[in-house]
Order: structure tokens, then C-alpha cells, then sequence
């Protein structure tokens, strides 16, 4: 009994002895804030993805991986505002970190640096699963892309100074070409102007704000609450007197409830990427937009 | 920033128009208007700047003064019960009572434990955490009370107060999170339905892509499988537990963990009612060394890590005891107490499935089996008492099948119909059927893995 307990705190020390590796290890909660960390960061750092496209981020289990990834994190990106309650305190609290935990540089919450949207003026869960601090889905508008990256870059200075002329260089270069992409993207975009939309869950906001689209209903009841026959029936009379002009639902939904009310009400469905890798093309961050536009003109027009 | 650039362009256009036309002589003065024009323009700037970041700040702001609150979330939950046997004379034959709260709920209509969870942040060193139950019959319990670190790096975290104990999976999942109304027949035979102790656990999560952690519990020994209730009368630690998981990802949809812990423990006078040969009620007691292993695994499916459509999940246990020391049969000396040798090895299992089929509604599967094993009693041994003087130690293995379904409109609500045959007494099979709802109200709960 002595001598294995001598090995294992001999294991135990050798292992936490074991040099960090040299790239600065960033978890970030959702695939597009790994991207955009990996558009500033290069090859100074290492980015692991907690979620994929394919993932209802409100639904996440802090499953043991994900622990292990984040015992070993030195920066955290996440949307916030709530986004991640259910999975993200259990992370923190279970990965034995403090390098990331909420008011150290390592912690980095999204959403603080942006003005959101739809702020309840009532909280009650009989309204869905809303929250509290607004929308947080920031990411489907290019504008928050922006002032979040100026924000990572400062704490990815902060975390590594030795490689802030590579943040501060990468940044810069990621900014000119996302200014010139939100340039062309509006113009693009000019068509779907005042397009009246059906969304499935209020996962768009952003991009339905910036790009002066109309939502008009969703196919969830409530936040959260998947759909059901009686509020599909009664979109379905909302069509037929204020029909949209498409139904949009995310990588990560079911198409049935879209499909049901599409082929009742005539109107097209359109499968958006959520995120980051929701589809072939949404590869970076610039695809993700190029898509969303490309999807949306090519019912719209 | 379109709107910026368009009121500064406005102004601009505006308040230049006069100067444009004007002489030669009069460029000076216009020079001076410009410039005044360009501070104007400037300040203009600086305040469409402050709007927009008052407008992050307002949208950011705390929704209230109550911001600072801990979370606090309140669990509700009732029952229905149908049980063909009289649940006061519950009991799992083979295996010493735990005196725990083994016995399934009164028949007919009742409320549950409701449960008070309030949690935070103490500061930048600590988190907090005090789960309060009160039960049916208005009696207050803590349930867990425990601080946390936040600040230890390389993968430690402290944990001290009252807590689940890290044994066996299920253990450390509060009963509303649990898939069927009750507890496994493992934990009720092995750890009095569920094992919380106060203590101290330290936990090491290694630094390796998949999951890999150790600990190890020091506590008190308040209730089964230590003994006396309350705990020992001594300075030192009178429980101790060790632990391991390791666990990870298959594919891009299937997550696993499995575990190993080791409790021991050495209960003293730990006591237990039973009946003798001649029909007497008698309390025995055991003093002597107990140690428990156990083994655990789940595997949780779901397409692509989205389980709100549909998943899959398979949890199974099994456990391994070994006490030895001595019984003393009828503490209080009605018959006449005697003292001998005792030991037995115990081991029991259970395998249950989880199945949400469409979003929101789930079935589910489990199978228990205890074996009493090998007991060996010194003063039957020796033909001082007969084995008919300890029924509820008589060799028998109990089974218990269980099927539930189970509807949660949201992530705050659950209604659970369950049926059961359970076979714990040896006498009789209980027919069981459960009614349930499980609410929670306030914060957002987050559920262990």
C-alpha cells in the first residue's frame, strides 16, 4: 500500500510538473468563437471547440471530455448571457482551473461586448426560456464579430504579451477583411430588406436585425419549447392572411415542424447554418456569412 | 456607424453652405468656422460613441438590486402511490437494515421532499452550496452544505461540509435528477438509499485530452454503512473513500465514464431491529470493520452530442461488500445478550437504459439483483442462537424489475409514471406503481454528467 502510494503521488507530480505546452490553449464554448480565436490567434494557439453547429447550445451535457479540455484551458470563449448555464458553471466548477474562472483575463464572455437584443422586460418561465440578460446568439451579425475580436485580441495580449505583435498584426489584417466582407455582404444582402421570415427558434435575431429582415413568428410556441401541432395550425392561419416569404430553421433543428407548415402554406423552407461548420461552405467564419446570404437570396429573390 | 458618418456629414453640409461663397477676404473667418465646424463634428462623434456604449452597458445591466443574490432554485414534487405490500414492513432480506430512508413512499396521494438549492460564489476562493430538504412531515434536514474552491490550479479542487459521496455513480445525483422514482436496491441495501457525509474530498482531474480523475473523502461516518447514527465519539476520521473515473468520447455522438470507489469504514454498536425465533422484537448491533467496492459505468448517445430529439443512455453499478467483526444479539438484554464472531461478503448489481424516443418523452428500463452471499454469524455457529433468530440475515437474493415513461414539457417540469415488481422481501412480491411530478422553480440547475 506505501509503495503504490508513493508511486502515485510520484505519478501525480510528474505529471503536474510536465511543461505547458507552448501554444496557449483556448476553449471556446461555441464552433464561432473558436474560429475567430483561430483567425487572431495562428499558430500561437490551440483551439478546441466545445460544441459543433450541429448542437443545441442550450442543451449540453458537461460531459467528462469536456472537462478534461477545459482542466487545461488558459483562455474561455463563450456567447454568455446565459447561453451555456446548464453546462458551463458544472465545467468551471469541476475543472480544478483557475485560470479560467469568471472575473480572471482567462474568462471571456461575448455578449458583454455588444448591445443585445430583445431584453425581456418580463422574466417568467411561463414565457419559454428566455433570458434574462437578451439574445444571446450575438454571432449571426458581422458588427459583433468585429468588437469581439478587438476584445480577444486584448486579452489574448493580456495572456501571452510575448506574441502581441502576432495578435495585434493578425487582428488588424482579420478586421480590413471582415470591414471589406460586411461592405460587400450588406450590399448583397440589400434584397432581403423587409422580407417578412418564420424562424424556428429566436436563433437569427442578430442577423434578421442587421440585415432589416421581418420576423414574424417562430415555430417554437415559446423559447425552447419545441413546436407543437396547435401552434403549428395556428401559424398555419397567420400565413394564409401575412404570408412570410420563407421559414428558416438551423443546422441543429429538426426540419419537420419547417417542412410541415411549408408544404401546408407553400412558403420555402431554408436550412440556415447555425454556426461555424453548420454546412460544407460555413467553414470560417467569412463562409458562415456567405452562406447564411447565399441561402436566403436563393429562395428570397 | 453609418448613422455617425451621416450626422456629422449632415452638420457639415449645413452649417458650411454660407462660407462657401463667400470672398477673398473673407476665407480667414471661414477657415475659423471650419475648424470650429470640425470640433463640432468631433464632439458630435464622441457623444453617438457614448450613446452606443451607454447602450451596451444599459443592455448588459444586472436585471435587478437582487443581482448579487445567490441562485435559488426550489424543487417541488409529489406523488401517487399504488403498493400491493404495506410499506412499513419493507424491507431487503439478506442484508442488514441501514435504518435509511429505504422504504417506498406512504400509499395514496403524498408530497415528496421538497428541496431547497442555494448557490454561489462566495468570492474569487470559494463557491457555496446548501441543498435544504424538508420533508412530508414538515422536519428540516441538510441535505448537502459545502464549500468548493474555485482558486486551486493544476486540476485539484477542495470540497468540504456535507456532501454526496463520491461511491458508485448515482450517489452523487439529487433524487429529482435521478431517471426512475427510487433508488437502485444496491444503494438501498449498501448505502442506506444514499450516502452523505461531512467530510472533506480532495479531487485531481488530470491534464490529458480524455478524462482522467482520482480522490479521495475523508469524513465523519454519520449514517450506514458507519455506524452509530450520528457518527463515533472520536477525534479522528471514521469514513474514508477513494475514487477514480476515466471517461471520454466515442465517435462524434456516444460519451462514456467509468468509475471505481472504495469505501471503509469501521461502524461501532451500529444497531438494527429484528425479530427472533420466538417472535420478540430485538435490536442487534455490529461493531467491527466494513469495506465496499464498487464499479460504475454510463454511456450516453445522442446524433451528434443533440439530445434534444432524441438519446439514449445506459447506467449500470455494481457493488462488492466485505464486513467482518462482531454481533451482538439483542442489545437490550430481553433474552439475554450475547456477543460472537460475524462476517459476510454481499454484492448486488443493477443495469438500467434510458431511451427519450421523440422530443420530451422517455422510457426506461432497469433490472436490480442483490446476493446475500456468505454469512457467517459466531453465536449461531457456535449453537448458542439458531439462524431463525436472525431472519433478515437468512441467504436470499433480491430482484427488482423496473419500467418507467416519463414526460418533461420543459427542462423545469417532469411527470413520471413508473411500475415496478419488486422482490426485496422474501415472503412477498410488491406490486408498485408510481405517479410522480418533479418541478423546479428559479435558477437554471446544471446536471452533473
Amino acid at each position: 500500500m506505501k509503495t503504490s502510494l508513493k508511486f502515485l503521488v510520484a505519478l501525480v507530480l510528474a505529471i503536474a510538473a510536465l511543461p505547458a505546452a507552448a501554444a496557449l490553449n483556448v476553449f471556446a464554448c461555441e464552433p464561432e468563437w473558436g474560429a475567430l480565436a483561430q483567425e487572431l490567434g495562428g499558430d500561437k494557439v490551440s483551439v478546441y471547440s466545445a460544441t459543433t453547429a450541429l448542437q443545441d447550445p442550450h442543451r449540453i451535457e458537461a460531459r467528462p471530455s469536456l472537462i478534461a479540455r477545459i482542466r487545461s484551458a488558459d483562455l474561455l470563449i463563450c456567447s454568455g448571457s446565459e447561453l451555456e448555464i446548464g453546462w458551463l458553471p458544472l465545467l468551471l466548477t469541476q475543472s480544478g482551473n483557475s485560470k479560467i474562472q469568471l472575473g480572471t483575463p482567462g474568462y471571456l464572455e461575448a455578449s458583454q461586448y455588444v448591445a443585445k437584443l430583445e431584453m425581456p422586460k418580463v422574466v417568467d418561465r411561463a414565457l419559454g426560456d428566455i433570458h434574462p440578460g437578451g439574445n444571446p446568439h450575438i454571432h449571426t451579425d458581422p458588427r459583433n464579430i468585429s468588437k469581439v475580436a478587438a476584445a480577444l485580441e486584448e486579452r489574448l495580449t493580456q495572456l501571452d504579451p510575448a506574441n502581441a505583435g502576432t495578435y495585434h498584426s493578425r487582428a488588424k489584417a482579420f478586421l480590413d477583411r471582415w470591414q471589406a466582407a460586411i461592405a460587400r455582404w450588406e450590399k448583397e444582402a440589400a434584397p432581403l430588406r423587409g422580407v417578412p421570415v418564420v424562424v424556428h427558434h429566436k436563433a437569427f435575431s442578430y442577423f434578421i436585425n442587421w440585415t432589416g429582415m421581418r420576423e414574424v413568428a417562430s415555430l417554437e410556441p415559446k423559447p425552447g419549447i419545441p413546436p407543437t401541432p396547435s401552434h403549428l395550425a395556428e401559424l398555419l392561419d397567420q400565413m394564409k392572411s401575412q404570408p412570410a416569404k420563407v421559414i428558416v430553421y438551423s443546422s441543429y433543428n429538426s426540419p419537420q415542424a419547417a417542412q410541415f407548415l411549408s408544404e401546408r402554406s407553400k412558403i420555402p423552407t431554408v436550412m440556415l447554418p447555425f454556426t461555424v461548420g453548420g454546412t460544407e461552405r460555413a467553414k470560417d467564419l467569412f463562409g458562415f456569412f456567405d452562406d447564411m446570404i447565399g441561402r436566403l437570396l436563393g429562395v428570397v429573390k | 456607424m453609418f448613422t455617425k458618418n451621416a450626422v456629422a456629414l449632415a452638420v457639415a453640409a449645413t452649417l458650411a453652405l454660407p462660407g462657401v461663397a463667400a470672398a477673398q477676404s473673407q476665407e480667414e473667418r471661414s477657415q475659423e468656422e471650419l475648424r470650429a465646424l470640425r470640433e463640432q463634428v468631433k464632439q458630435l462623434d464622441k457623444r453617438v460613441t457614448d450613446a452606443e456604449q451607454t447602450a451596451i452597458q444599459a443592455s448588459n445591466r444586472p436585471a435587478s438590486e437582487s443581482a448579487f443574490n445567490p441562485a435559488v432554485s426550489l424543487i417541488l414534487n409529489g406523488i401517487y402511490s399504488n403498493l400491493s405490500q404495506d410499506p412499513k414492513t419493507y424491507r431487503i432480506n439478506g442484508f442488514v437494515p441501514s435504518n435509511g430512508e429505504v422504504a417506498p413512499p406512504p400509499r395514496g396521494l403524498s408530497l415528496g421532499e421538497s428541496e431547497l438549492a442555494i448557490a454561489a460564489n462566495a468570492d474569487h476562493m470559494f463557491r457555496g452550496t446548501g441543498i435544504f430538504s424538508v420533508s412530508p412531515e414538515n422536519q428540516i434536514e441538510v441535505e448537502e452544505a459545502y464549500i468548493q474552491t474555485l482558486a486551486l490550479s493544476y486540476g485539484f479542487t477542495i470540497k468540504a461540509g456535507r456532501f454526496f459521496s463520491a461511491v458508485g455513480y448515482q450517489n452523487q445525483i439529487h433524487a429529482h435528477a435521478w431517471d426512475f422514482t427510487d433508488a437502485p436496491l444496491v444503494m438501498k441495501a449498501f448505502l442506506g438509499n444514499q450516502l452523505s457525509d461531512d467530510g472533506i474530498q480532495l479531487k485531481w482531474v488530470a491534464p490529458t485530452p480524455f478524462y482522467f480523475d482520482l480522490g479521495a473523502e475523508a469524513g465523519r461516518g454519520k449514517s450506514f454503512p458507519a455506524g452509530p447514527a450520528g457518527g463515533r465519539n472520536k477525534n479522528g476520521v471514521s469514513s474514508g473513500n477513494f475514487f477514480a473515473h476515466l471517461g471520454g468520447d466515442l465517435g462524434t455522438g456516444t460519451a462514456w465514464q467509468i468509475g471505481a470507489s472504495y469505501l471503509t469504514t469501521s461502524p461501532q454498536d451500529r444497531v438494527y431491529d429484528d425479530v427472533d425465533s420466538t417472535g420478540t422484537a430485538v435490536t442487534n448491533s455490529f461493531t467491527g470493520k466494513t469495506r465496499l467496492w464498487v464499479l460504475d459505468g454510463i454511456l450516453k448517445w445522442a446524433p451528434d452530442f443533440n439530445p434534444t430529439e432524441t438519446y439514449f443512455k445506459l447506467q449500470g453499478e455494481y457493488f462488492r461488500r466485505k464486513e467482518s467483526g462482531d454481533l451482538t444479539f439483542d442489545t437490550a438484554g430481553v433474552l439475554g445478550t450475547q456477543t460472537g464472531g460475524y462476517s459476510s461478503a454481499q454484492s448486488g448489481w443493477y443495469l438500467q437504459g434510458v431511451y427519450q424516443f421523440v422530443p420530451l418523452w422517455r422510457v426506461g428500463y432497469r433490472y436490480d439483483r442483490l446476493d446475500a452471499g456468505t454469512t457467517s454469524i459466531g453465536v449461531v455457529d457456535s449453537g448458542a442462537l439458531t439462524a431463525a433468530d436472525f431472519p433478515v440475515l437468512a441467504a436470499y437474493s433480491p430482484t427488482r424489475q423496473t419500467v418507467m415513461m416519463d414526460w418533461s414539457p420543459s427542462e423545469f417540469s417532469r411527470v413520471r409514471l413508473q411500475y415496478a415488481q419488486d422482490k426485496a422481501r422474501s415472503d412477498a412480491k410488491d406490486n408498485q406503481v408510481f405517479l410522480q411530478y418533479i418541478v423546479s422553480l428559479g435558477a437554471h440547475g446544471a446536471h452533473k454528467f
